[in-house]
């Protein structure tokens, strides 16, 4: 399971890195889309792996920490997903505006410079 | 009366945040009762701010012995509850973060037509965000408070929108989320390895650590210190500094120059932490050597920065980089009485560019009329005793009105400040910086850096007064059609009271050394730091309140 995971984890981050590198505004949103859900994945995954573990301490079984999941990261990726989703939304917006306003979608807001590279 | 006193730290985080959403529930047109609410909250942030540095200093050893103030939020012992810690260091922070967003909001009310929707709303939660993150005592929390302090500056920095704004805001926005990215990943690997977040904790822990785990803490250490430096605006993560400060709305820039020392504090704080945990030192980023070449090269690109600009806002962009350099370079070299020094000069750098934005906004109005200037019916900001012009006996000199004189002067009180010449308050902290330097050792056995640093500091200074000499003769002396504009009361005193807070640093430098120099002496031993966070207690005024209640 964790060679599973560690792969999707480093599959979501390099086509995000590579993504975010492109010139189009729309590709470096999808690429700090698939960032965060890497980055959440491995949040996730820094509680270490562990299948049916509640996170929440059961009075039936007895108190072993082993046999729980630990329930900080779920936090932290609960509040991650959200400050991801608002930021994110936030840059859609100024992603449109910037096209509105340049009349294009590059990056630099300069489609010369783009199809010199391209 | 002391159950009150006990909530003080939480009051900057809390102040900013009810005065910010309490303004969105009336409309936007019923702009008198925003700005009344913006400017009481912004004053209640100054006293509590004042409060805290007073306590910080020791002087109520009955309630927080050693100045350090530990308020538990949700009332559960330390490594397991949230904190909020203050000890001088924040304290300072914090004073200065008060006294900039007071000038920087009464500069934006002048000008409130170019505002646009929820300026005042979005500045409060700015002023919460830089407040929380200065007093945070754990790094969720600290990666909380910067998205807190960020989102508000995403929606700031586009203010009054036009392409050059939205061009430097898509920068600006794109490499701060993926710096979040970055942050997110070195806290989460930190938790992974020590089972920690809160940061005294983790100082306590980290020691303990099996050699694999040490491994995994030191490189989310290491990739936590990137996401710091990329928020101190840190060469090579910081090109999208100069855009995006050089294109914000005056007022919004003069609070964006504390937001690059959110991340030197975090570096200084985690930095102060962790040395004193492990044997070989602080990790990677937070090491003295890293440091100072990250320092070294920033103060480079600053300073060449400087040179090349040719509007006045980008050059203060680039001061606000350049005194990143410094800083960095000046905390690498370390040594007794340094972190002091740097805390001075941060001090200073932060005011004078705060300042600095401000008036450069002003002077961009002598060169051409701009509409809304003369539209504007308001009276100038031009004394009644102003010599007559027309008088046929006054041929010797050009009079100056005053509102020119008035620019020129401030220009020139920056430049001062900025380039470290006497006899403001810059001088005493590149002084300081210099002296400090000398201190790490013997004279003949002093290690190169030590020299090195003297080379950037004074050079970088000396390329500072030719490229703002150089700002002023084409501002001031060689336009032609050269505007006297018309200033208000509450645009130009926000600038006078900045650079008479420097007048006051240089003059009473003496206390606030001091003052500075044992925040930087209690950075040097984090262990009452560590102490006082972890043997705190759940609040004891619990119990009066019980007996409140049972009577």
């Amino acid at each position: 399971m964790e060679i599973v995971y560690a792969l999707a984890i480093g599959v979501l981050t390099g086509s995000g890195v590579w993504l975010l590198l492109r010139p189009r505004t729309f590709q470096v949103i999808m690429g700090l889309s698939l960032l965060s859900y890497a980055v959440n994945l491995f949040i996730f995954g820094m509680g270490r792996l562990a299948v049916g573990g509640a996170p929440i301490i059961d009075a039936i079984k007895q108190a072993d920490p082993s046999l729980y999941d630990d329930p900080v990261p779920q936090a932290l990726v609960l509040t991650a997903i959200v400050i991801g989703f608002a930021t994110t939304a936030l840059f859609l917006v100024v992603l449109l505006a910037s096209r509105g306003l340049t009349g294009n979608d590059h990056v630099d807001g300069d489609r010369d410079s783009d199809e010199a590279e391209s | 009366m002391s159950s009150w006193l006990q909530h003080l730290p939480v009051f900057p985080v809390v102040i900013p945040l009810v005065a910010g959403a309490a303004m969105l529930l009336f409309a936007e047109a019923r702009r008198t009762t925003r700005t009344v609410i913006a400017l009481i909250a912004t004053l209640a942030n100054l006293a509590a701010a004042v409060a805290l540095a007073y306590a910080a200093s020791g002087a109520m050893p009955e309630m927080w012995p050693e100045g350090i103030a530990v308020y538990l939020l949700g009332g559960w012992k330390a490594p397991f509850g949230i904190v909020l810690v203050l000890d001088r260091l924040s304290a300072v922070m914090l004073m200065l973060n008060a006294v900039l967003a007071l000038t920087s909001l009464v500069y934006a009310l002048a000008r409130w037509k170019k505002m646009g929707p929820h300026f005042q709303s979005l500045f409060q939660f700015l002023i919460m965000g830089v407040n929380g993150a200065f007093l945070t005592g754990d790094l969720f929390n600290l990666f909380v408070f910067v998205e807190v302090l960020l989102a508000a500056s995403y929606g700031l920095v586009l203010h009054g929108l036009g392409e050059r704004r939205v061009k430097a805001g898509l920068h600006y926005i794109a490499i701060n989320l993926a710096g979040s990215f970055v942050f997110l990943i070195g806290v989460s690997l930190i938790y992974g390895a020590t089972g920690t977040l809160n940061m005294a904790d983790l100082a306590a822990r980290v020691p303990a650590l099996a050699q694999g785990d040490r491994v995994l803490f030191e490189t989310g250490a290491a990739i936590l210190g990137v996401a710091f430096l990329l928020k101190a605006g840190a060469w090579p993560l910081n090109f999208w500094l100069p855009a995006a400060y050089g294109a914000a709305a005056p007022p919004v820039a003069a609070v964006f120059s504390i937001m690059t020392k959110v991340g030197i504090y975090a570096l200084l704080r985690l930095g102060s932490l962790l040395s004193a945990s492990s044997v070989s030192g602080a990790p990677a980023p937070f090491n003295d050597g890293w440091l100072f070449g990250i320092g070294l090269a920033t103060l480079a690109l600053g300073t060449a920065g400087m040179l090349t600009a040719q509007q006045s806002q980008r050059l203060v962009a680039y001061c606000v980089v350049a005194s990143a350099g410094t800083l960095l370079m000046a905390l690498g070299l370390g040594g007794a009485g340094m972190k002091g020094a740097a805390l001075f000069y941060l001090v200073s750098s932060v005011l004078a560019t705060g300042a600095f934005f401000m008036l450069s906004e002003m002077i961009e109005r002598t060169q051409q009329f701009g509409e809304d200037i003369a539209a504007e019916p308001f009276e100038s900001f031009v004394p009644e005793d102003l010599p007559d012009l027309t008088l046929p006996d006054e041929v010797v000199g050009i009079a100056i009105p005053a509102a020119m004189a008035f620019l020129g002067m401030s220009f020139i009180a920056c430049a001062l400040l900025v380039t470290g010449l006497p006899p403001l308050s810059g001088f005493v902290a590149k002084f300081l910086i210099l002296s400090a330097a000398l201190t790490t050792g013997p004279l003949e056995t002093l290690p190169g850096s030590v020299w090195v640093l003297w080379a950037a500091v004074l050079g970088s200074s000396l390329a500072g007064i030719i490229a703002l000499c150089r700002m002023g003769v084409r501002l001031f002396w060689s336009s032609d059609d050269i505007v006297t504009p018309r200033l208000r009361v509450i645009e130009a005193a926000p600038v006078a009271v900045l650079l008479l807070l420097t007048v006051g640093l240089a003059v009473g430098a003496g206390p606030a050394t001091d003052y500075l120099g044992l925040a930087g002496i209690s950075l040097s031993s984090p262990h009452i730091y560590i102490d006082a966070v972890l043997a705190s207690n759940p609040l004891q005024v619990s119990s009066h309140e019980i007996e409140g209640i049972g009577q």
